[in-house]
């Protein structure tokens, strides 16, 4: 049964294979270039990699990649698994060999599906231990408009264990929806459309209940001020909103709102204008330091502080545990749907 | 063990819709039986429950003396339209049969595909439908079951095919000691292949047995016109059609026909086969009431 599973298998298996491994390969050739440099350039290193051509290539596709493996091998490997042989019934030939549904189902869920973790953790291996300098060298405090720490959401689930969660959530996704729809485009598609989504969504609607976050309340300065939200136009701005920093490098932050004494959530008054430095582009006097500081005291006097939950950096690996489990979880659960559903008529 | 297959009050639905009711059969041992009825009779449901691909949603179906789907190993099946893995070759399909089954007879297989000249490196998807249908068989035969059964095996084929399919099964019948269930809606097919014979309409049986029996004992009674109830008791009318002087009477009877009156002529088993399916397909006209 290994043998036939492999044999149905090996063509989508060498093609996402090849990419995966050449990547690999590309990286653990450059890896220790790049060690090197952080370690020769310390403070400067990332500055230097603005100079560079390939490694920040090679970041962008090293995230890229971990972040289309997901989809891929949930709509190539998972979905055609048992829907294609629904849709040329040649499940129908298979079942009537001297071997059970569940041994049937058991071994190409095993090999394929550990495969496909196997292969993305092997990818998220490579990229992570040749991303590791860029990661530790912005938690460190370097400065840097291209790379985000990576607790932050573009680079987070491109770190670790996360890509291994969501293959196997991915790849287990296909192949249920692949033995409910029984058509092996329209599973692909669903697949594809919906791995993508739970990517998408996962950041902003999940993470954030994974651990609980540190809760802050910071009095906004105008040395820890980071942005405001103006709205309204021409020369009388309204100040909606605004944004401290914590003082935590590395972390991510999940929200910040301004709040009153009371702590309830306040909308600012309108003197705060005097606070923001003028827009781009306008004609007006640009408020001095002077008044700044001024307006600074008046919201600190008046009570307002800025509530601030965030994940601190050193929350990397728990969440990073969490996420892979629920995913892994969630795997599991479709997988047993899988069993209890291929029990049914099939004919 | 005498039979293979047995059904008691075997049903499937499907929705709302009974593709298979309230059907009870038996099948003996050691005979190629031919399972005949019109399209829709529920010929592709019975087999596919014998072989445990479905569940039934009513009564039982028992296999070897076993519930179905339990001794896979014993079982060939050889499914409807005979799907072969179109992107493995011919060789692959017979390395997958040796791996997935115990009695596997690779010798055999080989030997099958050498006299059919099939090539080992073949895709199955570049087949014709004649060689799939070989090869899908190769693979029901190879196993070495006590039982094999073919749902309508023949139906995409030419009439060339067909027949060389069909010949080529009764010789691996005769080599090996199994018996064999296959689905039809041509009469032509099962003459040519089987010695046993099932009619279904509609989930029932109307007639089974052995053909050679089934034609001793079926005849064609023409005469001048005479009352069904006039005919003696041993005498089973099958189907009955009357003209103004003349009764055509369709009857299985065991005893010799005596009364002299009668023109007595032998049946071919699509005359028995039709007559049997004509019997109840026969719409039962709604009666128009006259309202007052």
């Amino acid at each position: 049964m290994i043998w036939l599973t492999w044999r149905q298998f090996r063509i989508q298996f060498l093609v996402v294979a090849a990419v995966i491994l050449a990547t690999a390969v590309f990286l653990a050739v450059t890896g220790p270039n790049l060690l090197d440099d952080y370690h020769r350039l310390t403070t400067n290193f990332i500055q230097s990699l603005g100079y560079e051509r390939l490694n920040p290539i090679l970041y962008r596709v090293g995230q890229l990649l971990l972040y289309a493996v997901p989809p891929v091998i949930g709509a190539f490997w998972g979905a055609p698994l048992i829907a294609r042989e629904l849709e040329t019934g040649t499940h129908r030939l298979v079942w009537s060999q001297s071997i059970s549904r569940w041994r049937w189902l058991a071994t190409k869920l095993g090999v394929t599906g550990l495969t496909a973790m196997g292969i993305t953790g092997l990818l998220s291996l490579a990229v992570t231990w040749w991303s590791d300098p860029i990661d530790d060298a912005i938690n460190a405090g370097q400065d840097s408009n291209s790379y985000l720490p990576r607790l932050f959401p573009p680079v987070f689930a491109a770190r670790g264990l996360v890509p291994v969660g969501y293959t196997a959530f991915a790849f287990a996704l296909g192949v249920a929806v692949g033995l409910v729809v029984r058509r092996t485009l329209v599973a692909l598609a669903i697949t594809l459309a919906a791995v993508i989504l739970v990517q998408a969504l996962t950041p902003s609607f999940v993470r954030p209940h994974l651990l609980a976050p540190t809760d802050q309340y910071v009095v906004a300065s105008a040395e820890n001020i980071r942005g405001f939200g103006l709205s309204g136009d021409g020369p009388n701005p309204q100040v909606t909103m605004m944004e401290v920093a914590t003082g935590s490098v590395g972390a991510w932050k999940l929200s910040d709102k301004t709040v009153d004494k009371s702590g309830e959530a306040a909308k600012l008054p309108s003197w705060v204008t005097a606070c923001a430095p003028a827009p781009p582009g306008m004609t007006q006097q640009p408020t001095s330091t002077a008044d700044r500081t001024a307006c600074f005291q008046r919201l600190s006097d008046e009570g307002y502080r800025q509530h601030v939950r965030y994940f601190t950096a050193n929350t990397f690996w728990a969440l990073q545990w969490r996420e892979f489990g629920l995913f892994l979880g969630l795997a599991l659960l479709l997988c047993g749907f899988s069993f209890w559903r291929i029990r049914r008529d099939l004919s | 063990m005498t039979t293979v297959l047995q059904a008691h009050g075997l049903g499937k639905k499907y929705g709302r819709r009974w593709a298979l009711a309230d059907c009870d059969l038996e099948v003996p041992a050691g005979h190629v039986v031919g399972l005949v009825g019109p399209n829709g009779a529920g010929k592709s449901t019975l087999l596919n429950l014998a072989v445990g691909m479905i569940t039934p949603s009513a009564g039982s179906v028992e296999v070897l003396s076993a519930p179905a789907g339990t001794q896979q190993a014993k079982v060939g099946y050889v499914a409807q339209d005979t799907p072969t893995y179109s992107r493995l070759s011919v060789a692959d399909h017979l390395r997958l049969g040796s791996r997935l089954n115990p009695a596997w007879d690779d010798a055999l297989a080989q030997q099958r595909i050498q006299r059919l000249k099939l090539d080992p490196k073949q895709r199955a998807g570049r087949l014709s439908g004649g060689q799939r249908a070989q090869l899908a068989l190769t693979l029901g035969l190879a196993k070495r079951p006590d039982l094999l059964i073919l749902d309508e095996p023949v139906a995409a084929l030419d009439p060339l095919a067909r027949r060389e399919f069909l010949q080529d099964l009764m010789e691996a019948v005769a080599d090996q000691e199994l018996s064999v269930v296959l689905s039809s809606h041509l009469v032509s097919d099962v003459e040519r292949a089987c010695d046993y014979l099932i009619v279904l309409v509609e989930s029932r049986v109307q007639v089974s047995g052995e053909i050679d029996t089934l034609l001793a004992t079926h005849f064609r009674l023409t005469g001048p016109r005479r009352d069904q109830k006039d005919l003696p008791r041993d005498q089973h009318v099958v189907t009955a059609s009357h003209t103004d002087r003349q009764s055509t009477y369709l009857i299985r009877t065991d005893k010799p026909i005596l009364d002299p009156a009668w023109t007595v002529s032998q049946l071919t088993l699509e005359d028995l086969v039709l007559a049997y399916m004509g019997r109840d397909v026969q719409p039962e006209r709604p009666v128009l009431e006259v309202q007052r």
